[in-house]
C-alpha cells in the first residue's frame, strides 16, 4: 500500500466540531477530484464517524477524537476516526440497522449508512478502552474535462 | 441552521435550510414542535429544498415529527429533498413509512 498524502486532525469532542471536521476533510479530499455524489456520502461518513464518538464514546465529558485521513494506493480515501471512550461491548450488535443505545434521539443508522457509502468499514473497539472505525472509499478516476 | 414556516389553512409548511447534524438536531426539533402544537395542522409538510447537508441525527428528526403528526391524526410528507439528503434517508428505509419527493409533490 502505498501512501500518498496524509492529514491528522485532533478535536475536543464538542458538537460543534461534527461540521468542522466534515468540512476539514471535504478540503483535504478535494485533490482526489471526486464527484459532488462522492464527496457527499464522504462527508456523511464522517459525520456519522465524528458523532458517534461526540454522542456515545464520550456521553458525559469531554475527550479526545483523532483522525487520520490518507490517499492511499493512488485513489483511495482512507478516513480513521478515534477515540478513548467507552468502547463497543458487541460490534457486531452495533452494527445492525436500527441498532442504538442512544434512545429518542438516534435512529441506530449510523454504521448502516457509513457502510453503504463507503466501500469498506472496520471497527475495532475494547469496552473501556476506545473504539477506531477505518473507511475507506476508492474514488473513481474520470476523464479529464473537455 | 434556520426554520421558516409558512400557514395555509389545515397546512403547515416547515423549511429547513443549511446543515442538520447533531450539533443541530434538538433546538430545531424543538423549534419544530412549538410550530406543530400553535398551528396543530392536518398536514405537515417539510420542505427540504435549502438543506445542505443531512446525516443520521436528521432521520431521527424526520421520525419524531411523524410521531408527533401521527398523535394529531394528521400527515407528514417531506418534500424538495436534495441528492446528499435523499440518500440517506434512501439508506435508512423511511421511505416505507413517510411519503417523501425528491421534487415538488405530484411532480
Ligand atoms: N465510538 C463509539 N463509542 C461507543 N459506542 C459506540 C461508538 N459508535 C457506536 N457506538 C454504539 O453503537 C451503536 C450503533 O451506532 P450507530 O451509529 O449505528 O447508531 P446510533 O449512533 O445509535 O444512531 P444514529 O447514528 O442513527 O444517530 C450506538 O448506539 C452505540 O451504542
Ligand atoms: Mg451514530
Amino acid at each position: 500500500m502505498k501512501e500518498l498524502n496524509s492529514m491528522r486532525l485532533e478535536f475536543p469532542s464538542r458538537s460543534a466540531n461534527e461540521g468542522f471536521a466534515r468540512a476539514a476533510v471535504a478540503a483535504f479530499a478535494a485533490q482526489l477530484d471526486m464527484t459532488l455524489t462522492e464527496l457527499g456520502d464522504v462527508k456523511t461518513a464522517v459525520s456519522e464517524a465524528v458523532t458517534n464518538c461526540i454522542v456515545h464514546a464520550y456521553p458525559d465529558m469531554i475527550g479526545t477524537v483523532h483522525m487520520r485521513v490518507r490517499i492511499v494506493d493512488e485513489e483511495t480515501l482512507e478516513i480513521q476516526v478515534k477515540d478513548k471512550g467507552r468502547g463497543i461491548e458487541d460490534v457486531d450488535r452495533a452494527r445492525e440497522p436500527l441498532f442504538t443505545t442512544g434512545g429518542e434521539d438516534r435512529s441506530g443508522m449510523g454504521f448502516t449508512i457509513m457502510e453503504s457509502f463507503m466501500d469498506d468499514v472496520k471497527v475495532r473497539s475494547k469496552p473501556g478502552a476506545g473504539t477506531t472505525v477505518t473507511m475507506r472509499k476508492k474514488i473513481e478516476k474520470r476523464l479529464p474535462a473537455r | 441552521m434556520k426554520l421558516t414556516s409558512t400557514q395555509n389553512g389545515g397546512k403547515l409548511t416547515l423549511t429547513i435550510s443549511g446543515e442538520l447534524d447533531h450539533h443541530e438536531a434538538r433546538a430545531l426539533c424543538v423549534e419544530m414542535e412549538e410550530r406543530i402544537e400553535e398551528v396543530l395542522p392536518r398536514d405537515c409538510v417539510l420542505d427540504l429544498r435549502e438543506l445542505r447537508f443531512m446525516d443520521s441525527s436528521g432521520i431521527a428528526v424526520i421520525l419524531k415529527v411523524y410521531k408527533h403528526m401521527n398523535a394529531l391524526g394528521g400527515r407528514l410528507t417531506v418534500i424538495n429533498v436534495p441528492d446528499q439528503p435523499l440518500r440517506v434517508l434512501d439508506a435508512s428505509g423511511i421511505d416505507r413509512m413517510i411519503e417523501i419527493t425528491a421534487g415538488e409533490p405530484g411532480s
